[in-house]
């Protein structure tokens, strides 16, 4: 496949693991920020082949995983409500709330539809008059411009029966809520390669200049993953810190204006409730006031129920790589894969399912 | 047919059944044992030790490119016999009916099933039909079961994988898998996507005409797909097995597809690929046997079979790298990110 097997190349990729080995000259800790580099890391095997003092923890980049139970159970109860569809992207099915997911809710009755875009959940409006869509916002910036582009069209067209329940979230606020604990000890993030395709490589800058990290952004290829670890073992050894690029196909220092001024439209910030982290300020997206038709909280009255995380859940320290798995007293007990309570095991590649799976 | 639709009196045993079953049934899939419409098929005693199975078929859609519910649904039985060993000897067949299903669509159905049951050389014996209300069903479902014979001296388990068998795998995966999530999801793709449907039995006698005793497991890998069904043989052979990334074979359409829903081909459903476990001494001949079949022609040695950890499957990376490769939980589903 073009593009994509050349970023895969094992000649190409083999050299810069040589290169990466010798880059590493003391321990260190990087955080791999998005869920979809922690799948790419798990796909090539490149934990099992990382120097040693190389540590690599999982960050909250995994949208479904940092979903809250309140807003499940929201999710939940409208799915439940008559007359109304709900349209997800497919990994949210199983994510649980505090009773049961929407997999629970479809086996009941509730019609729950899986879409690959925002786009078809306004054509299921249009084809199905009678019910109203709610299309649930769970995603960082790489969705955000999708949904504000439906919204707007939904607009244009005069579809009422669409509407969005956001519960987006943006980075990196909750990076620097990470980094605000002095307990955390990273020396890097290797940092998103599609949301930072709409928020620019700049947006790194600040835990550059506040937080002496070293930031790299990186694509998700083989080559592109070796790439950026090799670049975030170099500033660290060398004391340099900068925010570098490594996925300039794809990512520019400023990101992509238009979809910026799209979202800036559609959404303001708000305070948002992450799953083991808690409420972290302006970390979220809502739906303005002009667009509240589409605002399936207001327009369904839809109260979300008061934040109450599992007792005893320890995902916010395993995030922070402050603890590990086998230190909370619900790992292997109440949170298992089957039955996930915290973030880090509802994701099959979190730290507490590969703790799960592989007793690492 | 006068009507065009299937109405209730159609599963009710009367008449509309009666008609149903000459003008469409019979008149497909006639044959001496079917013919005589009784209450059981007598089959003539036969020799060997007999293989049972049977499976329900429920696609959505019904119709996709490569295939339909009706060819999946002798095809599927027909393989899940192959995978011990037998020679498949009947089918029967039966059909539930949603009320409304168009009958033009039943009749393209059991075309299909009598086209798949003459290739295949194993004929319908028996059968059944029910009607239910609209909405209490979804136009067709169909369960297949099936009798083969097993030849003395075979004997193909998946208790019976040694270490060092090596794995081969006869063709190309996800290919069924991906043209229905594809289908379902209303995504047209540039290329030829299409279900890998087909009956191995013959590939399956050759092979173990040849190599009655170095051929020691097989499994289709349907859904769950390979990954899953090489965690079973690791599982009952209490062997690990190691395979090799490089080495699994998929189009470049179904590698495409896959890139862009977020899904894994080593999850995905095939319908007419097996995986064979064979020993170290006869793969070299088992793989030829099996590139000279038609059902085999891309067949691959994907992994071997190892003395390490009980039911451990393992996958490495071009890197150099690894991985474990774990069953499928729960259907695959497209991810966000």
């Amino acid at each position: 496949m073009k593009f994509v097997d050349e970023f895969r190349d094992s000649s190409l990729a083999k050299p810069l693991l040589v290169e990466l080995e010798k880059s590493v000259t003391k321990p260190l800790r990087v955080m791999e920020v998005c869920g979809s580099h922690t799948m790419a890391i798990f796909r090539n095997g490149i934990r099992s082949i990382l120097p040693e003092s190389f540590e690599l923890i999982s960050g909250p980049g995994c949208p479904v995983c940092v979903t809250s139970a309140p807003h499940m159970d929201a999710f939940i109860a409208m799915a439940d409500m008559p007359g109304v569809r709900v349209a997800i992207f497919g990994d949210l099915f199983r994510v649980p709330g505090s009773n049961g997911s929407l997999a629970n809710a479809s086996s009941r009755g509730a019609k729950v539809d899986i879409v690959y875009s925002p786009m078809d959940a306004l054509e299921l409006a249009v084809n199905n008059p009678d019910d109203r869509i709610v299309f649930l916002g769970v995603g960082f910036e790489t969705t955000t411009p999708g949904i504000a582009a439906t919204i707007m069209a939904a607009k244009t067209r005069n579809i009422d029966n669409f509407m969005v329940f956001s519960t987006q979230k943006v980075m990196p606020p909750p990076l620097i809520a990470l980094l605000n604990d002095p307990e955390l000890q990273i020396d890097g993030l290797l940092c998103p390669g599609h949301v930072s395709s709409i928020i620019g490589a700049g947006a790194y800058q600040p835990l550059v200049d506040e937080y002496e990290l070293a930031c790299v952004v990186a694509g998700f290829e083989t080559t592109d993953l070796l790439n950026g670890l090799i670049l975030l073992a170099r500033q660290i050894a060398s004391g340099k810190r900068a925010v570098e690029n490594t996925y300039p196909r794809a990512v520019s220092w400023d990101g992509n204006p238009r979809a910026q001024k799209m979202v800036e439209t559609i959404f303001e910030p708000t305070d948002m409730d992450w799953r083991g982290l808690g409420v972290i300020p302006q970390s979220g997206l809502k739906i303005r006031e002009e667009y509240s038709h589409f605002d399936a909280e207001k327009r369904l009255d839809i109260t979300i129920p008061e934040a109450e995380e599992a007792k005893g859940c320890m995902c916010g320290e395993i995030l922070k790589g402050k603890s590990t798995p086998p230190e909370c007293p619900l790992f292997d007990t109440r949170c298992t894969p089957a039955k996930p309570i915290g973030p880090c095991m509802v994701s099959s590649e979190g730290t507490c399912a590969a703790y799960h799976k592989y007793g690492r | 047919m006068s009507e065009h639709k299937i109405l209730l009196d159609h599963g009710s045993g009367g008449m509309a059944s009666q008609e149903l079953i000459s003008s469409l049934f019979l008149k497909h899939l006639d044959n001496p044992i079917l013919r005589g419409l009784e209450d059981s098929a007598i089959l003539e005693n036969q020799q060997g030790r007999l293989a049972f199975s049977t499976d329900s078929y429920v696609v959505d859609p019904i119709f996709f490119p490569g295939g339909d519910i009706g060819k999946l649904a002798v095809h599927g039985t027909i393989n899940d016999l192959a995978m011990r060993g037998a020679k498949p000897i009947c089918l029967s067949l039966g059909l539930i009916l949603e009320e409304g299903m168009d009958i033009e669509d039943l009749e393209k159905i059991i075309i299909s099933i009598s086209e798949a049951s003459k290739t295949s050389g194993v004929p319908i014996v028996t059968g059944d039909t029910k009607v239910v209300p609209r909405g209490k069903g979804d136009k067709i479902f169909i369960n297949t079961s099936g009798i083969g014979v097993v030849a003395d001296g075979i004997d193909i388990s998946s208790l019976n994988a040694k270490a060092e068998d090596n794995v081969i795998l006869s063709g190309t995966m996800g290919d069924h898998g991906i043209t229905i999530m594809t289908r379902r999801a209303g995504i047209s793709m540039e290329g030829k996507l299409e279900s890998d449907t087909m009956a191995l039995h013959n590939m399956v006698a050759t092979l173990l005409k040849e190599l009655p005793e170095d051929i020691h497991t097989m499994r289709d890998p349907t859904r769950g797909g390979v990954a899953t069904s090489l965690n079973e043989i690791a599982a009952n052979s209490k062997l690990s097995i190691e395979i090799k990334e490089e080495d699994l074979p998929v189009t470049p359409e179904v590698r495409t597809a896959c890139e862009i829903l977020g899904l894994e081909p080593l999850y995905l459903a095939n319908e007419g690929k097996c995986l064979v476990v064979v020993s170290e001494a006869a793969t070299a001949r088992a793989l030829e046997i099996m590139h000279s079949c038609p059902e085999g022609k891309d067949a691959q040695i994907i992994g071997k079979l190892k003395n390490g950890k009980p039911g451990r499957v393992v996958i490495n990376t071009p890197i150099g790298g690894s991985r474990v490769v774990t069953p499928l939980h729960g259907e695959p589903l497209p991810r966000i990110c």
